[in-house]
């Protein structure tokens, strides 16, 4: 009997735990929580957004011990993140006052304050750059001091505006009447981490779970509506903006009312870097007499670090969501918001890999009933059945 | 930061644990009935039982005795990450007889062993609208609930018996409860069925992913659903007899001997046949 029964299973585990750990360490050297920090930049920024949870030294962590696995790091930052009390609520925070490193508009080519241009790869030619190979901390340092005394240099001819509160350029269309303006929802926004999402799912709702999704969907789900599987409607970038904005969380002596009104009274947290991204959409508003205008409509986005593919495809998103259409996937809420989050689509899809003998064994049972029903059928001579 | 040591009993806040055995209690007030509940986020990925263990995590106490299985066995690689995880942050004992638990957490499968009322069943679910083949809509499958509007659930049966002659549903073949919600038995095989009907024990069904808990209390009418002309019919072990035991009539896992080329059965419930060997003094 070749068989044994499924024993061992711990001793199996173990095993398989080590060998994790020897391929994380057999080049005989490691990824140090600082390099993680230092080096990996755009993966420690799709980390904390998706995990939701703005903690570098945690995300740092969590890439180094998944090897540099999204999904896995996304993964532990959750879990640690579930384990964490939550003692205070900040004050909302409000991206005017947004430290700007980076703001760029499609909509307008002069904007108050001008176009930043930033840190970014959208100028740089996509080419392997051999110098890379042997650089050192110590050309890192070179560098910078160079950097630093150029800026240095420079200070006198600066930007002109204070970098802490430009305005926003959709202010300007706002001001025009051609956005249609909404009122200020003051509802308390719901959590969707402490809540189940029902449907029709609260804006708060949506935007929570698109600003937490996992990266690549929320990219493709955007694509979709952009492409085709939508009303065709371009999108303009009207403003995305990275930089830093300070977390305030009220004085606990004072009431929200209050708080709210004068921040200096609450406590300073710190900063959390944001990319925050505002889309016009062309829409037809009725008017008078059956006839119908255009008009722009706003997508918002809005996710920890700078991710500016996913900021601008949630802003999509999030005007698709407004204007639910059943012709269209990507305007369908719960197809969109029950389908992004990494943490639990990784989890069903990898559940696959799971013990199913007594699901299958059920299914065989109910696939062998159809086929043995035919084999008695097709083994009765045909002239032993009922005359008619 | 992680360290299992200096971590809360049972991994849970007790906000956390207190917010789920509300659920719960609403869940056996309304048997059938599925309670939302805000599912945490836990270290072993959504998907794998994470309905399951946060029952679990809200329910133990230091004096449980707890058994973990996963398709009919305790030696699983899941089911021994979860008693992995359960114990490193609890300390409770853990077992293998059925009849020692009090607190048993399984997937796919009710244990052959009848339960007692001093035990309590947690039942790993991936989907647990048992509504959801037949629409895809959460927003729907709650009306359709709520207005006990089963004519889909009934008519996927009627389109099987057109198709193949008689239903071929596999596991999770859904239930009707107290005459009142449909309701997913989890992916229990259809033998496992009629152990939810007047049970003993309290059985309580947990979906992490999908943030929903239900439950079916003790001596509470379970019914498989079916059609007057087209009864209920579970897996045919007829002519089955396990390997090693000699058991038939429960569960059995289909093995191909590597070596011969044969087809034998064994147990599916792995503890149930090591107790019917221990009993009978044969040895493995």
């Amino acid at each position: 009997m070749g068989y044994v029964a499924v024993k061992g299973g711990r001793e199996a585990i173990e095993a398989s735990i080590e060998r994790l750990k020897y391929e994380r360490l057999k080049r005989g050297t490691v990824l140090g929580v600082e390099q993680a920090r230092a080096g990996l930049r755009g993966l420690m920024d799709q980390v904390m957004s998706e995990g939701s949870l703005y903690d570098e030294e945690a995300a740092a962590l969590a890439i180094k011990q998944a090897e540099g696995s999204p999904e896995e790091a996304v993964f532990l930052l959750r879990a640690y993140r579930s384990t964490l009390p939550r003692l205070h609520t900040s004050l909302p925070l409000r991206s005017e006052e947004m430290r700007i490193e980076r703001r760029i508009s499609a909509t307008f080519k002069d904007i108050p304050g001008g176009q930043i241009l930033g840190a970014s790869y959208d100028y740089v030619h996509r080419l392997l750059d051999d110098s890379l190979r042997e650089e050192q901390d110590a050309d890192a340092r070179a560098w910078l001091e160079g950097w630093h005394d150029a800026v240095h240099r420079s200070g006198e001819t600066g930007p002109k505006e204070p970098l802490g509160s430009l305005p926003k350029v959709l202010d300007y269309l706002r001001e025009l009447g051609l956005i249609a303006m909404r009122e200020d929802d003051e509802a308390e926004p719901r959590d969707v981490t402490k809540q189940t999402l029902s449907f029709p799912a609260h804006r708060s709702e949506r935007l929570q779970v698109l600003t937490r999704g996992q990266t690549g969907t929320v990219t493709s789900l955007g694509y979709a509506s952009l492409r085709g599987f939508g009303p065709m409607l371009h999108p303009t970038v009207g403003e995305l903006r990275v930089g830093r904005l300070p977390v305030v969380v009220p004085n606990p002596l004072t009431d929200s009312v209050h708080a709210e009104a004068d921040p200096s009274d609450g406590y300073y947290l710190g900063e959390v870097r944001l990319t925050e991204v505002e889309t016009v959409v062309p829409i037809q508003v009725p008017k008078a007499e059956g006839r119908t205008g255009l008009s722009f409509d706003l997508g918002y986005g809005a996710c920890f670090g700078q991710n500016e593919t996913k900021a601008i495809a949630m802003s999509l998103l999030d005007q698709c969501l407004e204007h639910p259409d059943a012709r269209y996937p990507t305007h369908d809420e719960e197809f969109v918001l029950m389908h992004v989050d990494s943490v639990e689509s990784t989890g069903f899809i990898s559940h696959l890999k799971l013990p199913h003998y007594v699901t299958f064994q059920s299914e065989l049972d109910a696939v062998r009933s159809t086929w043995s029903d035919d084999a008695s059928v097709s083994t009765e001579p045909d002239d032993a059945g009922d005359p008619e | 930061m992680t360290a299992q040591g200096n971590q809360h009993f049972a991994f849970l806040d007790e906000g956390s644990k207190r917010e789920i055995r509300r659920a719960t209690l609403k869940a056996i007030a309304i048997p059938g009935y599925q309670v939302p509940f805000a599912s945490r986020e836990m270290p072993i990925a959504r998907g794998w039982g994470t309905g399951g263990l946060q029952l679990t995590l809200a329910l133990i106490g230091p004096d449980d005795v707890l058994k973990v299985i996963d398709q009919g066995t305790d030696e699983s690689v899941n089911a021994v990450n979860i008693k992995k995880l359960v114990q490193a942050t609890t300390g409770v004992r853990a077992t293998e007889s059925t009849h020692d638990a009090t607190l048993i957490q399984s997937r796919h499968r009710i244990p052959d062993v009848p339960l007692r009322a001093d035990q309590i069943l947690v039942l790993q679910v991936p989907i647990p609208e048992p509504l959801r083949f037949v629409e895809p809509r959460e927003e729907v499958t709650r009306r359709l609930h709520a207005e006990r509007d089963y004519s889909g659930a009934y008519l996927m049966l009627f389109e099987q018996i057109m198709r193949h002659g008689h239903v071929t549903s596999g596991a999770d073949h859904p239930v009707m409860v107290e005459d009142r919600y449909v309701m997913a038995p989890s992916p229990i095989p259809r033998i496992d069925n009629p152990k939810l009907h007047q049970a003993e024990a309290l059985v309580l069904l947990g979906a992490g992913r999908e943030k929903k808990i239900y439950a079916v209390p003790p001596h509470t009418n379970v019914a498989s659903l079916d059609f007057e002309d087209y009864p209920f019919h579970v897996e045919d072990m007829s002519g089955r007899a396990c390997h090693q035991c000699g058991a038939d009539g429960v569960f059995m896992d289909e093995i191909q001997d590597e070596q011969t080329g044969e087809t034998v059965f064994l147990c599916n419930d792995t503890s149930a046949c090591l107790e019917r060997m221990n009993a009978s003094g044969d040895r493995i």
